[in-house]
């Protein structure tokens, strides 16, 4: 039987994301999709799903959920109090959930967002060929909105709650609320996101736009995460920027990471709910391996950039995922 | 015409650039290299992005992983012989949309304002809004809403001085130099003229939108009761 989960408390923005509505931005559909990819697909793999499936992306403080039928579920990204029937449990694995089990998940302790998978995936009508939810749209994922309380999510049908034999030996042996492992994906793995080595990002098409002292800042100078920052950008307080001479652009492609300087300079990171387009210069873009870490930073915290290579980001990227193949090779040895 | 410039936008995106500012013959080769692509896809390349006078792919550069070069220059490379054919390459011709609006009244409630600024009666400013061929650009801002080329200048009107909190889906409306239709209800500044009972932005329709970046498209004055037809419709 596909699981089915009742949403108790909803938490604070609760929504169902996956890897991004790809393939519409020429009609300026925004891609949308989990902020952190690395804990989202890590949870996918997990539960045996593949990572393009929906996980239910938590943002600072958990929900309540209850299952009503037996599932397979993984939790990762940020570390949050994470309790089933009152009894906590350990991120980054798999774990068995009796029906009728509650899975109580608090304030987000370190980072910012929290990764939850069911095995079979969230079954929502996938828009556009995603199941990622965008807020503003108001359309895709549960109904186009974050979760409210009384919403009950379905798990797809292809969960093979057996896929772990030894732990499906262990469930079915006893009557606890849950069965969990003792090992996880390792800690360094999980969370290669070191807070004091800088984000890395690639110098955009007007890089050279800016004055040398803003070039230097960028590239020396502590930000913060602006408190106005959310899903679509992160507004940068810190060294204001300046371009040696004021340029007029027309709308123009962005992508995710796309730091942009509008003429106030205070730059913008652009994230998962970003236009398609936009008119601002594009000072430099954010590399591939360093947005999770990104995402996973509050409003109020440093940060620090370093300027690399296309190459070197590239390479930064194909090793990353070379590292995410290994980790998916080890969950599997683990069946 | 000279070659495209291309440059990285990132590890994961390439702008091809055929030119600089709104050029419609500009704006036709970033097309019809979209259309290139869509019929000889690049396996890899996830999303094309059309703008003004680029075309952005977006791409997995573990696609085009080949040892000791960089996938952006194993991309550069395949799109380099695409290019090549892109002067033999006929696109398909483009679509014209007709889009019926209603102008004036409760549906175009700044259509008084833009006439008086322009010196022209309303009916004036309403043939004239409705006689050209407009270019869409891009689609871009929001799902579905076109940056169309084309308007008569005469017509060009300042952004309202206190932007409105609610502009209803379908609202046709001009700001500066340019005109357009919100896809959906959202705040804006632009003086609205008219409105559509079109839908121009479907969620779950394949394609979503009505309109297409290439597409002509031209305004097609309603009365109120065909309009309120349309809507039952």
């Amino acid at each position: 039987m596909t699981a089915l989960i009742s949403v108790l408390k909803p938490g604070l923005s609760t929504t169902l994301q996956d890897l991004g509505r790809y393939g519409h931005q020429r009609f300026g559909v925004l891609v949308n999709g989990a902020m952190d990819t690395w804990s989202h697909r890590i949870a996918n793999r997990l539960v045996g799903n593949d990572e393009s499936a929906a996980t239910l992306e938590i943002t600072l403080v958990g929900p309540n959920l209850e299952f009503d039928a037996d599932a397979l579920i993984a939790l990762t990204g940020g570390e949050l109090d994470a309790r089933i029937d009152g009894r906590a449990i350990g991120g980054w694995r798999p774990l068995l959930v009796r029906a009728g089990a509650r899975l109580e998940l608090g304030r987000v302790t370190l980072g910012a967002r929290a990764y939850l998978a069911v095995a079979g995936g969230f079954a929502v009508t996938p828009l556009m060929g995603s199941r990622s939810t965008y807020l503003r749209g108001g359309f895709g994922g549960f109904q186009g909105r974050a979760l409210v309380a009384g919403d009950r999510l379905a798990a797809g049908p292809d969960a093979d709650l057996r896929r772990y034999a030894d732990l499906w030996t262990r469930f079915e042996a006893g009557d606890g609320a849950f069965v969990q492992p003792p090992w996880s994906v390792a800690r360094k793995l999980a969370w290669p996101f070191d807070a004091t080595v800088p984000i890395r990002a690639v110098p955009g098409p007007q890089w050279q736009r800016l004055d040398a002292e803003s070039r230097r800042r960028f590239a020396y100078d502590e930000f913060r995460v602006g408190t106005d920052s959310d899903r679509m950008g992160y507004r940068l307080d810190g060294p204001r920027l300046r371009l040696s001479t004021p340029l007029e652009m027309l709308s123009d492609a962005t992508d995710v990471g796309l730091v942009q300087l509008p003429p106030d300079g205070r730059a913008i990171v652009l994230m998962a709910d970003r236009q398609t387009t936009g008119g601002y210069p594009r000072i430099a873009v954010v590399s591939t391996v360093d947005l999770p870490r990104l995402a996973q930073l509050l409003p109020g915290q440093r940060l620090r950039f370093a300027p690399i290579t296309l190459a070197e980001s590239q390479a930064l990227l194909l090793a990353r995922e070379a590292e995410l193949r290994a980790i998916a090779r080890a969950i599997e040895a683990k069946r | 015409m000279p070659p495209p410039r291309l440059y990285p936008l990132g590890d994961r995106a390439l702008v091809v650039e055929f030119g600089q500012g709104i050029d419609a013959a500009v704006n036709a080769r970033v097309h019809a290299l979209a259309a290139l692509l869509d019929a000889e896809p690049l396996p890899g390349v996830v999303d094309l992005i059309p703008a003004y006078a680029t075309l952005t792919l977006v791409y997995a550069p573990s696609a085009f992983a080949d040892a000791g070069r960089a996938p952006y220059d194993t991309l550069c490379g395949h799109l380099r012989a695409r290019l090549a054919r892109l002067e033999a390459w006929t696109p398909p011709p483009a679509h014209t949309v007709e889009i019926p609006v209603c102008y004036g009244g409760e549906y175009g409630p700044d259509l008084d304002e833009v006439a008086r600024h322009a010196g022209l009666a309303a009916e004036e400013v309403v043939a004239r809004h409705a006689a050209p061929r407009y270019r869409v650009y891009l689609l871009g801002f929001a799902p579905g809403y076109p940056y169309l080329g084309g308007l008569d200048p005469r017509l060009a009107a300042p952004r309202r001085a206190t932007p409105r909190r609610r502009c209803p889906a379908g609202s046709v409306a001009i700001g500066g130099e340019q005109t357009g239709v919100y896809p959906l209800e959202t705040p804006g500044g632009w003086n609205l003229i008219g409105r559509t009972p079109r839908r121009l932005f479907l969620p779950g329709a394949e394609p979503p939108c009505l309109l297409a970046a290439g597409d002509e498209v031209r305004f097609v004055p309603i009365t109120p009761a065909q309009y309120a037809a349309w809507s039952a419709a």
